[in-house]
């Protein structure tokens, strides 16, 4: 029953997905929604994005500090373990389990209060291909967005860890610094945009998917919105995964 | 001209249209009437295409929607307007902007024709100058006509209204009525009406379609609602006492003037 369900939904994501890849009705339309979403999507993030890696950043620098306080390894790691977990992992993950929550949800609740209100059936009628319309703008939008936002809040992590670590005196300046120049494997940022469209694409795809087929009422969209933010940060951690093992 | 063939549409168990067959006319409002269950708005969706028959077939004039392949039915989509049960207007946009909104999506037209055209429609439900409103800001009675407007800017040949008058009051329900009617006969276009309300059956019901349980048990006009003797139709129309008496005095009247 759960596999048959499980291979229901996914049968009806790519079906939708399908139709959503079409010629878009009016170029002009597409490209104006598709600036509302990035807008909607990047510049509607990004203080929620500052706000969180600056605080992983503190603590990954602080914890390592500690842990590494008493051994044999020189101080100057810190700088370059706060930019190597910052820059594989921290960014593309953390922000995106976070952007699953904040605008998965919305994704979900704005479409499937849409579907409620019978404005897909609207635009339907319209003669309007509504998969590619309300869904392929905002997955482009975010594809685009989302990496930058994770570089942003992989430069906000890398500053955190100097704020915490650099400011109270427990690590110099050039220490600091001298971490973060070492070891520098640019293979390792080449995977965090990767992890970051990848991330951005399901996030979007799967809430726009939930949203789309909401049946009901309130309490419908509500799951709606939750199963949004639960099924994309569950894939967003398998695919975390997958990306870690074909490109390390 | 809309014609049905033998339209049959079942969810699981529940068969909810069990063969309808009729026809809806060019130039005059079909109303589709029933009560609660008997099968409107399901037919009036099989109508549009947003759902799909079990069995059966629906012609819009000598085309069968249904052996279409989606960008010919939006070719086909393109010629109908749809007034929404809930009128189904964007609350995000201005009224200006939700009857623009077909035309911003299909037409090449220039912003000023556009707008114009937006006048236009406007003037047409006599709702002048609210195009910078949001639908929130406007009556219940307004947002209907709002939704006409939209449903008529790309002039359709086909207009679907689900349940138009709901939620309204009796006198707006008889403008809204007539509102119909006069796009209908002006533009000679093929308009079907869902409708629960007596006024509009007996007001502007030129070809009445009445389903029970999913059967099509009665068709005619206005006219013929007054004289039939049909026992399935006098048990909906005139359900109440105080409307057996209307008709009854009604007739009384048309057979003593002839």
């Amino acid at each position: 029953m759960v596999i048959d369900n499980m291979l229901y939904n996914v049968g009806r994501y790519v079906s939708l997905l399908r139709s959503a890849v079409a010629r878009p009705e009016k170029f002009s339309m597409y490209y104006k929604e598709t600036m509302r979403q990035m807008d909607a999507i990047g510049v509607g993030s990004v203080f929620i994005v500052l706000l969180i890696s600056v605080f992983i950043g503190m603590v990954t620098a602080v914890q390592f500090a500690d842990q590494l306080g008493d051994s044999f390894v020189p101080s100057y790691y810190i700088g370059y373990i706060v930019r190597d977990i910052t820059i594989i992992e921290m960014a593309p993950t953390i922000t995106c389990l976070v952007l699953a929550g904040k605008v998965g949800s919305n994704l979900a609740a704005e479409i499937g209060g849409m579907r409620q209100k019978e404005h897909i059936d609207a635009m339907e009628i319209m003669g309007v291909n509504t998969a590619a319309y309300l869904i392929m703008p905002k997955i482009i939008a975010a594809v685009v967005v989302i990496p930058m936002l994770v570089a942003i809040a992989a430069f906000v992590s890398i500053v955190g860890g100097y704020l915490s670590t650099v400011v109270p005196g427990s690590l110099s300046h050039t220490e600091y610094v001298l971490g973060l120049r070492s070891f520098f494997v640019p293979r390792y940022v080449f995977m965090m945009f990767v992890k970051a469209a990848v991330f951005a694409f399901l996030l979007t795809s799967v809430s726009c998917y939930m949203g789309y087929y909401v049946k009901g009422g309130s309490i419908e969209l509500g799951e709606a919105s939750t199963s949004a933010v639960v099924v994309s940060n569950v894939l967003i951690l398998v695919f975390d995964f997958l990306i870690a093992l074909l490109l390390t | 001209m809309i014609r049905t063939e033998d339209i049959k549409k079942s969810f699981g168990e529940n068969d909810v249209l069990k063969g309808i067959s009729t026809e809806f006319y060019a130039g005059k409002p079909n109303l589709i009437i029933g009560s609660s269950g008997a099968g409107k708005t399901v037919l009036l969706k099989l109508l549009i295409g947003l759902f799909k028959p079990t069995s059966g077939k629906v012609y819009y004039d000598d085309t069968d929607l249904f052996s279409l392949d989606d960008d010919a039915l939006r070719e086909v989509r393109m010629k109908v307007g749809m007034l929404f049960q809930g009128n189904a207007l964007f609350d995000s946009m201005t009224v200006g902007e939700n009857i623009r909104f077909p035309m911003d999506m299909f037409t090449n037209k220039s912003l000023g024709e556009k707008e114009k055209r937006v006048d236009e429609v406007l003037e047409m439900v006599n709702m002048e100058g609210i195009n910078d409103r949001f639908p929130s800001e406007v009556s219940g009675g307004m947002q209907k006509r709002v939704g006409i407007a939209r449903a008529m800017v790309l002039e359709p040949k086909y207009l679907f209204c689900d349940e138009p008058n709901s939620g309204l009051d009796p006198k707006t329900s008889i403008l809204i009525d007539e509102l119909i009617n006069d796009l209908t006969h002006h533009n000679k276009i093929t308009t079907v009406i869902n409708t629960h309300d007596m006024n509009s059956v007996m007001g502007i019901g030129e070809n009445i379609v009445l389903l029970k349980d999913g059967n099509l048990v009665w068709q005619g006009n206005k006219n013929e609602v007054l004289e039939s003797d049909e026992q399935v139709l006098q048990e909906f129309i005139f359900a109440s006492p105080f409307l057996r008496r209307l008709r009854e005095d009604a007739l009384k009247q048309r057979h003593a003037h002839e």
